[in-house]
């Protein structure tokens, strides 16, 4: 038999076949191995799934597009670091459904946000950003302060992303897995059925929009820049540890 | 090279040109149908990204308005101009092309309607949504699940009219462009599924939250991401090239082999260059630099496209003078082989160290997408909208106007990315004689606004081109009716002299 390429134009069934071998080659080399490479991901302490509250936050900041302006990647550069602060591990994001890395900077980075600026100036500067920058092109954000926060589904969300792989607890065993894994104050707020239970708790905790008599969308996207990046305590480890996972 | 003409089979060349018989022998209709939403998705889809680039360098226009603010419009942007418009040019000129290269008729009317009003519901749904904050949060995958279900269903129609269509050719041979279509179909199938496995809040929860996670979320995205570019915004346009670029120059490709050759290297290469979005995050060193490998051996099929193209008009050179037509497709394709060469060079980590998170990435993606993408299908459009019609455009005129407003567009557009690009990379990167940081984030973002502001007026330039072209289509087609009316009536008095 003579091979020929003539014999794959001739063959609608051939070329679908080879097609889909080709196509198929690059996407299994690259994304198979991230699942088994243990170096792929830092071992490091302090990360945990977000609160009921911060998750919600974290709802409405894919909501409205922040991504398509904010990156929250930091790279191993020395601006990026005197600008941002240590760059960003792979396990920062590792209970990220989806990822917020984003590509594009028309602002700056938001990896590192949390607790550098007070819950005021976030609020103030959601509602409208040039108050506090006055050079800013960002939208203002009033709604977030008059709408009140929707956390009737916060443990069907809660449990949609434990079926992805997050470790909220629905039964008393995960729960225990998880006092051993991050502590009891953390596994505590990640108990499904005490989710709407936690979230109003955290929503009173602090002043996040400056009016704790009404639970806003504000108060949960506050929440969840302030824990933006401040999970990993980058003192306990030398400048060298996280570089051998690269 | 140009031993391999002969060897071009029959393929599409020599075909039946008699409109009438081509009416009944092939479903135009629902070619007609898919390019008049091309064209009114790409006028809404490009308007609204005139829109989001004023309210970057105006702020005050988004009003206040949850609806219309950058974050929420920007995916109404990208949706409209690749799912609507790109999209409904794809499925219309791959149903041209499938039947007039085959010689025979799609397989099933019905099925190709069901993938017209399901095409067309999807994007329509989607952007509504997104408008009201219903969105996945994945770059040009933002589609919530629901919608990712029904174009599931709508591609797998899709393949199925294609591929039973492809079966019913008239010869052995299946044209080179059909290839491009038939790569582009099956890639975009498995990219779709694979990015969007998720689970829903609900059954009647529009939220659904990624299968994947941070670091391989991000992998799987830009996999994604970087094969929509690759199959849905280059190879099937590749397609289109293939088919439209011979017949508008009257003589047959340049070179056999050439398309043979870039046609499998591109499908096999294209799969492994998306990590070149993520140098220097946290995804892996090798996953990146195996990226970025690829992504420059990907400039050899890419200009193999390219080269093939252009060169299909040699010995025909004088058609650039007299022809607007030849004029958008071999622009596009000049503009192809530049963004080619400009992707490559940025997915080197040195440059990309710089370009990456600027407008420069902005301006590279729109010399791809109004250059390439919708220069090419313009092009088609001329050219294939008069024989859907049966008559002759309304004014030559005219496209030459819409081609030098897109391309004066274009260059403003490139330019100030350009500008604003590189600009903002080299401040951010700034130290003083002290070490410090030479200038704060805001600084760059003032600086950037005089190129926003020219960007948006580049926006501007495209837009009304695309207008003038709407007002060209329209009055073709009023044309057309005009001329079948004109027929009808002198039939009419024809048969009452005879006294029937």
């Amino acid at each position: 038999m003579k091979l020929s390429h003539e014999s794959i134009e001739i063959n609608a069934g051939l070329m679908i076949a080879l097609v889909l071998v080709a196509i198929s080659i690059g996407g299994l080399v690259e994304i198979v191995p991230l699942y088994y490479i243990e170096d792929t991901i830092e071992k490091v302490e302090g990360v945990r799934p977000y609160t009921p509250l911060e998750q919600r936050g974290r709802d409405i900041y894919i909501r409205e597009g922040c991504y398509t302006c904010h990156s929250q990647m930091i790279r191993p550069f020395r601006d990026e670091h005197m600008r941002y602060g240590h760059y960003s591990l792979a396990a920062e994001s590792q209970y990220d459904h989806p990822f917020q890395w984003g590509s594009k900077r028309t602002g700056p980075d938001l990896a590192r946000v949390g607790r550098k600026y007070s819950n005021a100036w976030h609020t103030q500067h959601l509602n409208n950003p040039r108050d506090v920058v006055p050079e800013s092109i960002m939208p203002n954000y009033p709604w977030l302060l008059s709408n009140e926060l929707d956390y009737s589904d916060v443990a069907d969300r809660l449990r949609a992303l434990r079926l992805t792989g997050v470790p909220y607890s629905e039964s008393e065993e995960e729960y225990l897995a998880n006092v051993e894994q991050f502590g009891e104050a953390v596994a505590g707020q990640l108990e499904i059925h005490r989710a709407e239970e936690n979230l109003l708790d955290q929503a009173q905790s602090e002043d996040w929009d400056g009016d704790r008599t009404r639970l806003t969308e504000m108060d949960a996207l506050v929440a969840y820049l302030q824990v933006l990046g401040s999970m990993v305590d980058f003192t306990k480890y030398d400048e060298g540890y996280f570089a051998e996972f690269r | 090279m140009r031993g391999g003409v002969e060897q071009w089979p029959a393929w599409g060349l020599h075909m039946v040109q008699s409109a009438a018989a081509a009416n009944t022998q092939y479903n135009y209709d629902i070619i007609k149908k898919f390019t008049v939403m091309a064209l009114v998705w790409g006028l809404l889809g490009m308007s609204a990204g005139t829109y989001i680039a004023a309210e970057l360098a105006f702020p005050f226009l988004n009003f206040d308005i949850a609806e219309i603010t950058f974050g929420r419009l920007r995916p109404v942007h990208t949706s409209l101009v690749i799912f609507g418009f790109g999209g409904s040019a794809l499925f219309a000129t791959s149903y041209y092309v499938v039947q007039r290269t085959c010689q025979a008729r799609l397989v099933s009317d019905w099925m190709a309607n069901a993938t017209f009003w399901g095409w067309q519901l999807a994007v329509l749904l989607g952007v509504i949504g997104y408008m009201n904050g219903v969105t996945e949060g994945k770059e040009y995958a933002e589609f919530p699940w629901y919608i990712d279900l029904l174009i599931t269903v709508t591609w797998v129609l899709y393949f199925l009219v294609f591929v039973l269509t492809l079966r019913r050719r008239s010869q052995p041979h299946i044209y080179v462009a059909n290839w491009f279509y038939l790569a582009f179909i099956l890639a975009t199938a498995i990219l779709h599924i694979f990015r969007n496995l998720s689970v829903p809040v609900g059954l009647f929860n529009p939220t659904s939250y990624s299968l994947y996670s941070g670091v391989q979320d991000a992998m799987v995205q830009w996999w994604y991401g970087h094969n929509a570019v690759g199959f849905f915004l280059t190879a099937a346009f590749l397609g289109m090239m293939y088919y439209f670029v011979p017949k508008q120059a009257g003589r047959p490709i340049y070179s056999y082999r050439l398309s043979i050759i870039h046609f499998w290297a591109l499908a096999f290469m294209y799969m492994w260059v998306g990590g070149h979005h993520l140098h220097w995050t946290a995804l892996p060193d090798w996953a990146s630099s195996l990226a970025a490998a690829f992504s420059i051996l990907l400039l050899l099929p890419s200009w193999g496209g390219m080269i093939n193209g252009i060169m299909t008009l040699s010995g025909a050179w004088e058609k650039l003078r007299t022809d607007p037509i030849m004029l958008f497709l071999i622009t596009a394709l000049s503009f192809y082989g530049m963004s080619t060469f400009e992707g490559p060079m940025m997915s080197l980590k040195s440059v990309n160290a710089l370009s990456h998170y600027t407008d420069w990435t902005i301006g590279h993606v729109h010399s791809g997408a109004l250059g390439w993408v919708a220069m090419i299908s313009f092009g088609s459009f001329y050219h294939l909208i008069p024989r859907l019609y049966e008559t002759r455009l309304y004014s030559t005129q005219l496209v030459y106007v819409h081609f030098w407003l897109a391309t004066i567009g274009i260059v403003l557009y490139i330019a100030s990315m350009w500008v604003s690009g590189i600009g903002q990379g080299l401040m951010l990167r700034a130290f003083d004689d002290y070490g410090n940081l030479a200038y704060t984030f805001i600084e760059s973002v003032v600086f950037m606004h005089w190129p926003l502001v020219v960007r948006m007026i580049g926006g501007m330039f495209f837009v009304s081109g695309v207008v003038i072209m709407a007002v060209n289509v329209v009055m073709t087609i009023r044309r057309a009716k005009n001329e079948q009316a004109v027929l009808e009536a002198k039939i009419a008095a024809k048969m009452a002299r005879a006294g029937v």
